[in-house]
């Protein structure tokens, strides 16, 4: 099976080719390297930006102004920030214009813990971007949601922004990638650059199929009875093999992929919290005004009468970065035991 | 680089046609009483903020009257800043929607009442957004004259903004953008120095000799102006922007303008004596070289000044948008 960055790769061949976009750039995006990642190689829209994130946010703007159809790469979210303005005019020019003017862009950037990438290459992005509004923002966990999701953002009309979990870059998926080959070194041989000299190489892609996983749809990953757990990204495999390990001990746990963050699927987690009445909601965004506590806030004004438990979230540490000592990194993010602790916990929690 | 001179200087008989002559002073007019009523109506409280460009009109309204009109990337863009209302008129707009966007009125064509005066929107003839923030305009600007130079054709991108802003990076950016070898683009990179950035003086902030020096660095050709001077203004636009056109290449101009009202509301926005008046010392040229007399210079002043005033009154008159309306386009809708 296609791991995340092969995915995503794979969804932006058919978007260059049926869905019409037009420039996949940012530092480093174009040959030889093709994406620190891997994620942009052998495309035929792609070209090396100027080391600029400012420009690069700017210029995918203006190609969307000018009709062209831009996906924009910054290379590692920590890197983003910068351009927090430049973010916010993006989500608020169509409604500043009072619907004159749309863009329809994507930026694609790594999020989060995972690779061992000390204060720098570590961040998450989830709180932040949440908090600015006119973008539809994204994060995947396998990698067919990841093609999916990127053809959806590929046929918006307004800003995504498209927050890839790094730590699950390299994972390989359950799910087959619709026209992706059965062999998994076939697919590698077919579109993975090679190693050294690159300059005679082309890929040859599959005959991928158009598979959109709707903006705003989340996915229920396991049904239970007794407790539900959102998560999305990096810490929602932790949460499923959390639930895997509780089902031993007898324990129903529910466990929803919310992949959309904005717009986001209120009515799985809804449903969800009133059959089971406890929720636990896992991210790695510091804990301090994280978008987990909007979920919690909302999930305490509208089910308050279906709780049998506190809402709880599992966050990162309120600290400065991520060390890069291992014990550091595992300190400052959720990490498997956390996640397991804190739902057994919960579902033994009476009132 | 030419020598920035006042028009009262120049001797010379105006080159331009008598009638291209009469339709800047138009505008110049209709653009000044325009910035004055805008002025009038944030003083009496019809408002809450003013912020514009009387000062700028000998070059706003030749950057305008220049640019190719249309939507699409076969037409120019124009990435502006909110002192162009000159710009505006120019290209057609009638006054009275920038009045409805200083009354924030449910008709203001810009923004429906969302922004403020001077912050522009016109998709139809490709202006796009203004902002608040200085100089973002010039990190966004490469975006469009990429698909135009990928396009071809002559339609070309031009961004202006102020001196001030030059100190962000964004302007740093565009000078990169616009010149990379591998990919010069179709750019007119414009700057209007008033040599203020609010109340902080250019001489405190300004290492280089003259803004468009920046441009040697990139390779970029670049010219200061007068931009005081309408007949300077409109030859050295037209010549600027047939290279870009023609060579597909950026240019870098600076303009050198004054700011007859101060930066905004913020400082008082009242007449700053000492300024030179492009309209001024223009109609004194015009008057001079008889194309047209002061009677009729003054009639158009009147009259203009009349047609604000009954326009303002329109817009007063007119509904705030409904507050429901704050959900309405946050996205947009498939088209």
């Amino acid at each position: 099976m296609a791991n995340m960055a092969q995915a995503i790769r794979m969804a932006l061949h058919y978007a260059e080719e049926k869905l019409g976009v037009t420039d996949i750039f940012g530092e480093d995006v174009g040959a030889p390297l093709g994406g620190v990642f891997t994620c942009t190689q052998g495309l035929k829209t792609t070209w090396n930006s100027p080391l600029d994130e400012r420009g690069i946010i700017g210029a995918a703007m203006g190609i969307a102004m000018g009709g062209g159809r831009p996906v924009a790469e910054i290379q590692f979210c920590d890197y983003v920030y910068n351009t927090i303005d430049l973010l916010k005019l993006a989500g608020n020019t169509c409604w500043s214009s009072n619907g004159d003017w749309n863009l329809p862009m994507v930026v694609r950037t790594p999020v989060g813990s995972g690779i061992r990438g000390s204060i720098y290459h570590s961040h998450s992005f989830d709180a932040t971007m949440t908090h600015i509004p006119g973008w539809k923002v994204v994060m995947p966990s396998t990698p067919l949601d990841a093609y999916g999701l990127l053809i959806s953002a590929c046929k918006e009309q307004n800003p995504v922004m498209f927050l890839e979990p790094k730590a699950l870059l390299r994972v390989k998926g359950e799910e087959r990638i619709p026209g992706e080959p059965d062999d998994d070194r076939a697919l590698s041989k077919l579109i993975d650059a090679p190693l050294g000299d690159r300059s005679q190489w082309v890929p040859q892609w599959p005959q991928l199929e158009e598979y959109a996983v709707p903006i705003g749809k989340g996915k229920l990953v396991r049904e239970g009875t007794q407790v539900t757990v959102v998560s999305y990204g990096r810490t929602l495999p932790l949460c499923a093999r959390a639930a895997a390990t509780l089902a031993d001990e007898g324990l129903s746990v529910e466990v929803i992929d919310l992949r959309s963050l904005w717009p986001y699927d209120w009515e799985m987690i809804k449903s969800s919290v009133q059959k089971t009445g406890r929720v636990l909601f896992v991210n790695e965004d510091t804990e301090v005004t994280n978008f987990g506590e909007h979920l919690m806030r909302r999930t305490v004004e509208e089910l308050f009468y279906s709780l049998l438990a506190a809402p709880r979230l599992v966050a990162g540490k309120f600290v400065p970065g991520i060390g890069l000592a291992d014990t550091l990194e595992m300190a400052s993010v959720p990490q498997q035991n956390d996640i397991t602790t804190a739902l057994r916990t919960l579902a033994n929690e009476q009132p | 680089m030419s020598r920035p001179r006042l028009i009262k200087e120049s001797s010379a008989p105006l080159p331009l046609d008598r009638e291209l002559l009469v339709r800047i002073h138009d505008l110049m007019v209709k653009t000044r009483t325009l910035e004055e009523r805008l002025i009038q109506m944030y003083k009496q409280g019809h408002g809450y903020f003013w912020i514009g460009g009387p000062g700028e009109e000998a070059f706003n309204v030749p950057l305008g009257l220049l640019m190719k009109k249309g939507q699409g990337p076969e037409y120019d863009y124009l990435h502006a800043h909110y002192r162009q209302s000159g710009t505006l008129l120019a290209l057609g707009e009638e006054p009275i929607g920038a009045l409805r966007q200083m009354k924030n009125t449910a008709t203001d064509p810009y923004s429906g009442g969302r922004n403020f005066a001077g912050h522009f929107s016109l998709r139809k003839y490709n202006v796009a957004p203004v902002s608040s923030p200085i100089e973002v305009q010039y990190a966004i600007a490469p975006g469009t004259a990429m698909v135009q130079k990928r396009l071809g054709g002559d339609g070309i991108t031009i961004v202006t903004g102020g001196d001030a802003g030059t100190a962000e990076g964004d302007f740093a950016s565009c000078l990169v953008w616009s010149s990379r070898p591998a990919n010069p683009l179709p750019i007119l990179i414009i700057v209007t120095n008033n040599k203020w950035g609010i109340s902080t003086s250019g001489d405190g902030q300004h290492g280089e000799t003259r803004v468009s020096d920046r441009g040697k660095a990139f390779n970029i050709q670049s010219k200061t102006i007068n931009g005081n001077d309408p007949v300077e203004a409109y030859q050295e636009l037209k010549a600027a922007m047939e290279y870009v056109r023609k060579e597909r290449k950026p240019f870098l101009l600076e303009a050198m303008v004054s700011r007859l009202y101060g930066h905004s509301s913020a400082s008082g926005a009242n007449y700053v004596a000492d300024e030179v008046d492009c309209l001024k010392t223009f109609e004194a040229r015009l008057e001079q070289e008889g194309v047209l007399t002061r009677q009729q210079m003054d009639d158009l002043r009147n009259r203009y000044t009349e047609e604000m005033a009954a326009a303002a009154r329109t817009a007063r008159d007119e509904p705030l948008p409904a507050p429901e309306t704050i959900w309405k386009h946050i996205f947009a809708e498939d088209k």
